[in-house]
């Protein structure tokens, strides 16, 4: 009898570990498509960072002294984290708006790999963030970017930009799953947005007042710039890279846990 | 055969008992309706049965399989459409019947939508967005999405709330429909009328319990002997409404 159950219980876990890939592949699709199809969230998470970095190259640029020539190498870093920042904010709202139409529910009472549920929206993320980033590199590149990375070099970039998204984003499920409202679902990543301000992203940190400037060197964004910055530029690596990693890691496993605490109590 | 069947059912949220020892049956085939006011716990009850809430106490039994220790194997027995259309507003009619086709696992997941748009006369509407669907289109497109795969159960949380007259019978026929094709329905419904119309057996959930079940004649019979009465026949304003509405298309 008991053999019996443990067979079943085995047979059960790999139906639902078949269906996993096919699962994650529709939902991934189906918020594909959300994306594709709201103009709103496209010029919110690629154009805005373009216009962005247009007005601080062409317009500040002149003004800011880096000591990197082409301001826009200094910058883009910057820019490429406040296009994730606000790109999470609609995994935050896509999650909102399913739990608030019952979509979830549906998905909930039928057969499949119940985990590809917030998976989903968290691979969306991922593949959504990497176009905007990919445009917003083409761009740099048209207006001035010479970096001067190693195919090593760029994957560590990639690899750091994916572990600080997917932490983001792990952060972003958190409200999707208890506002109370859509504004309270994308409200949280403003100040996520704004963070670079403070940092070595824009301008160096050394003419900062002090209290700003402990800030400024102690926040995750400085650290992750001043890392892909190193990477792109062929300098060598100081360790703050494992500062960086250590804080999306951080950032990561507690949003996890976090999020799962969430998603029971939700549903 | 019972498709349902639920034994001293408990449940609450902190110290609000919402259900205190439900024991219901239905059987296989028929239409069950779950009578009940606002806030009565229809919605708990429905949501314990498809797996969705686990119970604090008792047992429930769906397609055979027990819904706290089984849920995966009753989750293929059923569907649930939810008091609100639960579709996705973003995709068309098609893309939202081919991605829970996909979801089930379905061969020819666009020849199975593609049948379902043309039964819910969907096929004009069918590569539109949802958001651009009404209230009655976008009901039918909801159930049509449960019926994907043929659930041996379909469980309807207020099925009618918020649709128009029109749609509300369009609805009942499309209920009525599923019954006679051996599906077994359990839907839940404020609507007296509504359970009149379409159910084998009806149960009244009253603060926490099941005060009354069984068929209308049952019911009815709990009530003192009909008195014989003459009383002019005044038209509902449901059938002035049809009447002058059907005449108007009509025309």
């Amino acid at each position: 009898m008991e053999m019996a159950q443990k067979q079943e219980t085995i047979q059960k876990q790999e139906t639902i570990q078949k269906h996993f890939f096919s699962d994650l592949s529709v939902m991934l699709g189906r918020s594909m498509r959300h994306i594709f199809r709201s103009m709103d969230t496209i010029i919110t998470v690629t154009i805005m960072p373009i216009g962005f970095m247009l007005l601080f190259v062409y317009v500040f640029g002149g003004a800011i002294q880096t000591g990197a020539g082409n301001y826009v190498n200094y910058l883009l870093p910057g820019i490429l984290l406040i296009a994730i920042a606000s790109g999470i904010s609609y995994t935050a709202y896509r999650l909102f708006m399913d739990v608030q139409r019952g979509i979830i529910e549906r998905f909930r009472s039928m057969p499949i790999a119940s985990s590809t549920i917030l998976w989903g929206h968290v691979l969306t993320s991922l593949v959504s963030n990497a176009i905007s980033v990919v445009v917003i590199i083409l761009v740099a590149l048209i207006i001035g970017f010479r970096p001067s990375a190693g195919i090593l070099s760029w994957l560590a970039v990639a690899g750091i930009l994916a572990l600080f998204t997917l932490a983001l984003t792990w952060v972003a499920v958190i409200p999707g799953l208890t506002a109370k409202s859509i504004d309270g679902a994308s409200a949280f990543s403003y100040p996520i947005v704004f963070l670079p301000f403070i940092s070595s992203a824009f301008v160096p940190t050394r003419t900062m007042p002090l209290v700003v400037r402990v800030f400024a060197e102690n926040q995750p964004v400085t650290a992750i710039v001043n890392t892909i910055r190193a990477l792109l530029y062929g300098q060598p690596v100081s360790q703050e890279i494992w500062v960086a990693l250590a804080w999306c890691v951080g950032i990561l496993v507690v949003a996890y846990l976090f999020a799962m605490r969430a998603y029971k109590k939700r549903v | 055969m019972m498709m349902i069947e639920t034994r001293g059912l408990r449940k609450s949220f902190g110290n609000l008992v919402v259900l205190d020892g439900i024991d219901l049956s239905v059987a296989e085939g028929t239409i069950f309706a779950l009578l009940g006011s606002n806030g009565a716990g229809k919605t708990t009850f429905i949501k314990i049965l498809t797996t969705l809430l686990k119970q604090d106490g008792g047992t429930a039994i769906v397609n055979g399989f027990d819904v706290a220790s089984k849920p995966y194997n009753v989750r293929q027995s059923i569907s649930l459409t939810g008091q609100f259309a639960a579709v996705d507003e973003m995709l068309t009619g098609r893309e939202n019947l081919i991605m829970i086709a996909r979801l089930r696992h379905l061969k020819q997941p666009r020849q199975l939508a593609d049948d379902l748009l043309s039964r819910f006369g969907l096929t004009d509407a069918a590569n539109r967005r949802v958001s651009t669907y009404s209230g009655g289109m976008r009901r039918r497109l909801d159930l049509a999405m449960s019926l994907v795969g043929k659930p041996q159960i379909i469980f309807l949380d207020e099925p009618t709330t918020g649709l128009d007259p029109e749609a509300r019978i369009e609805a009942w026929k499309m209920v009525k429909e599923l019954a006679d094709g051996g599906t077994t329905v359990f839907l839940t419904t404020q609507y007296l009328d509504e359970a009149e119309q379409l159910a084998d057996r009806i149960a009244i959930l009253h603060e926490r319990k099941i005060i009354a079940s069984g068929t209308l004649m049952e019911l009815k019979k709990l009530f003192p002997p009909a008195q014989v009465e003459y009383v002019e026949k005044q038209p509902t304003l449901e059938e002035i409404f049809l009447a002058i509405t059907g005449k108007k298309e009509a025309q």
